[in-house]
């Protein structure tokens, strides 16, 4: 079968920045795929390519096995993109009525009114709606035409903990359906909880591309801090599946997949400990101990 | 399952036009501007003179009407085309246009589309305020004329149009659309007949574009000065220019935003 996306060795240069510095990607049909980085990694830039918004400086991009700007692949397609915007004169029935005209064969503007959470809002102007909203209404917008596959920059970015919730329960929905989905985030568990297959991509490069267990035990996901009672040197941590330790004094901090070990064994190990704070690892700092290492 | 691969050209464009006409329709900036501006100018200039009669035998009236009909579908041109598409470019409605199945090209002639039933409108209501409240007297045939051909000479103003809201960002394009409309107009004779004005317009307006567009209305009542083809070949060279101006620019973002 045509893989929905093919990127090989895709570079994109913007002046003297190398955003992407030969990624090479493939995604086969119904798979629910997370681009996964810090910002500025090259996530945005990958989806561009995949879409035609912007051209590889080498290397090829192929969607549908056609050219992105292909209309024929264009028809397939449902994205949600960062920045980009629309005017606010009209109402939310009708810009997504309007986007339905733009596909083949598009079910009732309800579907996807619905698909997004915004039946409450479908007759309210477009400049009314929050942030939150907003970012929606082009959820609903991608997905409006029934689309093979939905291309999700950020999908959840600005939106309440209700509204990001329906989002993702339609993103998955979607998926049981057979869509292909490939969407950005920059938060591991967003990623962890969605998809099947995580590509992680830092500084322009894909440096994991495997499922999420495997991703999870690979990028230290937990931060543990602690003080200890009496001085102990970084032998104490010897063997143990640690990153990026830091010890000043009596003050301990680092980096784990998984504290749960860490903890039993410094235990063991007979280290008193207090002050005991176990909390999400920033996912930048994640990567920094993950490139540092390499 | 078998589907078409694309969505057919004509009900995209139907559906883009629909909602084209509901967004100028609703922004009193334009939809005001639009279709009652026209009406205003003609009150003041025209109305008090209407009755007047020149030397070539046409009322002052129905010159005016005329001049004032070349006004309003500039203005419906170049402030619909400039700073619609100013603000379009302000909030990135293009970076979510250019990742749809919708082809850049039916996005345009959507905005042709309902910019030219814009100026029919004001067209109609002009001349239909001129002759009810004005009592100025035409066949219907040379009323049809002056729409007929005001309509299908526009093509210049939507050329200048596009090049200001690609040249200029959304704050400055009213501004610019102004300073570069108004004394366009009112240097090519459409608020004021020519004759009234000072010797330097007057040497000045037959190079202008407003001047040539709005022969082409006072040549239907008989009153131009210069024949059809002439007004023509004035109008097809600014409207190359024009349209070279704001390809420049299109292409000039599309290098910064796609490439």
């Amino acid at each position: 079968m045509t893989p929905v996306v093919e990127l090989r060795a895709a570079r994109k240069r913007f002046g003297q920045v190398e955003a992407l510095k030969g990624v090479d990607l493939t995604i086969a049909p119904g798979e629910l795929v997370a681009l996964l980085g810090p910002n500025g990694a090259g996530k945005t830039t990958s989806i561009s390519l995949m879409l035609g918004l912007r051209r590889p400086t080498g290397g090829e991009a192929r969607l549908f096995g056609l050219d992105p700007v292909d209309r024929r692949a264009r028809s397939r397609c449902g994205v949600m993109l960062q920045e980009s915007g629309t005017t606010g004169v009209l109402t939310v029935r009708e810009i997504v009525n309007l986007f339905r005209a733009y596909y083949p064969s598009s079910p009732p503007a309800e579907r996807a009114i619905a698909l997004a959470g915004l039946d409450a809002k479908a007759n309210a102007r477009i400049a009314t709606l929050s942030g939150g909203e907003r970012q929606r209404l082009y959820f609903a917008l991608a997905v409006c035409g029934d689309p093979d596959a939905l291309f999700l920059d950020e999908p959840t970015v600005g939106m309440d903990v209700v509204g990001r919730r329906a989002v993702l329960a339609s993103i998955r929905a979607l998926s049981a359906t057979g869509k292909t989905i490939v969407l950005t985030t920059h938060y591991l568990e967003e990623a962890d909880q969605l998809a099947s297959r995580i590509v992680v991509i830092d500084r322009g490069v894909v440096i994991a591309d495997a499922s999420p267990r495997e991703i999870k035990a690979r990028i230290p996901s937990k931060r543990i801090t602690f003080s200890v009672t009496a001085a102990v040197g970084e032998a104490a941590f010897q063997g143990l599946p640690v990153q990026s330790l830091e010890v000043h004094d009596h003050r301990v901090g680092l980096l784990s997949s998984e504290p749960e070990g860490v903890l039993k064994a410094l235990f063991e190990r007979g280290v008193t400990i207090r002050d005991l704070e176990v909390t999400g690892a920033d996912l930048e700092e994640a990567f920094l101990s993950l490139t540092s290492r390499r | 399952m078998t589907r078409p691969a694309a969505a057919p050209l004509r009900q995209m464009l139907l559906a883009q036009t629909r909602s084209e006409l509901r967004m100028r329709w609703r922004v009193p900036a334009f939809s005001v501007t639009n279709l009652a501006l026209p009406i205003v100018f003609f009150t003041f200039f025209g109305l008090p003179v209407a009755h007047v009669v020149r030397r070539d035998g046409v009322s002052v009236g129905a010159y005016l009407l005329a001049s004032f009909g070349a006004y309003a579908v500039g203005n419906v041109m170049v402030y619909g085309f400039g700073i619609g598409v100013a603000n379009e470019r302000g909030m990135k409605v293009d970076r979510l246009m250019r990742a749809s199945p919708l082809p850049p090209l039916v996005f345009m002639l959507a905005k042709v589309v309902t910019a030219l039933m814009f100026a029919f409108l004001a067209l109609v209501l002009l001349i239909g305020f001129g002759i009810v409240v004005g009592g100025i007297h035409q066949t219907p045939a040379v009323w049809a004329m002056v729409i007929t051909r005001l309509l299908a000479g526009s093509l210049p103003f939507i050329g200048l149009g596009f090049a200001i809201g690609y040249w200029s960002g959304p704050h400055a394009a009213p501004a610019v659309a102004n300073l570069i409309y108004l004394p366009l107009s009112f240097a090519s004779g459409l608020f004021m007949p020519l004759d009234q004005l000072p010797g330097f317009v007057r040497t000045l307006a037959p190079f202008l574009p407003s001047y040539h567009y709005a022969q082409l209305a006072w040549s239907a009542l008989g009153a131009g000065r210069e024949s059809l083809g002439e007004s023509l070949l004035w109008l097809a060279c600014y409207t190359a220019l024009f349209l070279t101006l704001a390809v420049r620019a299109y292409r000039r973002e599309e290098r910064a935003k796609f490439a």
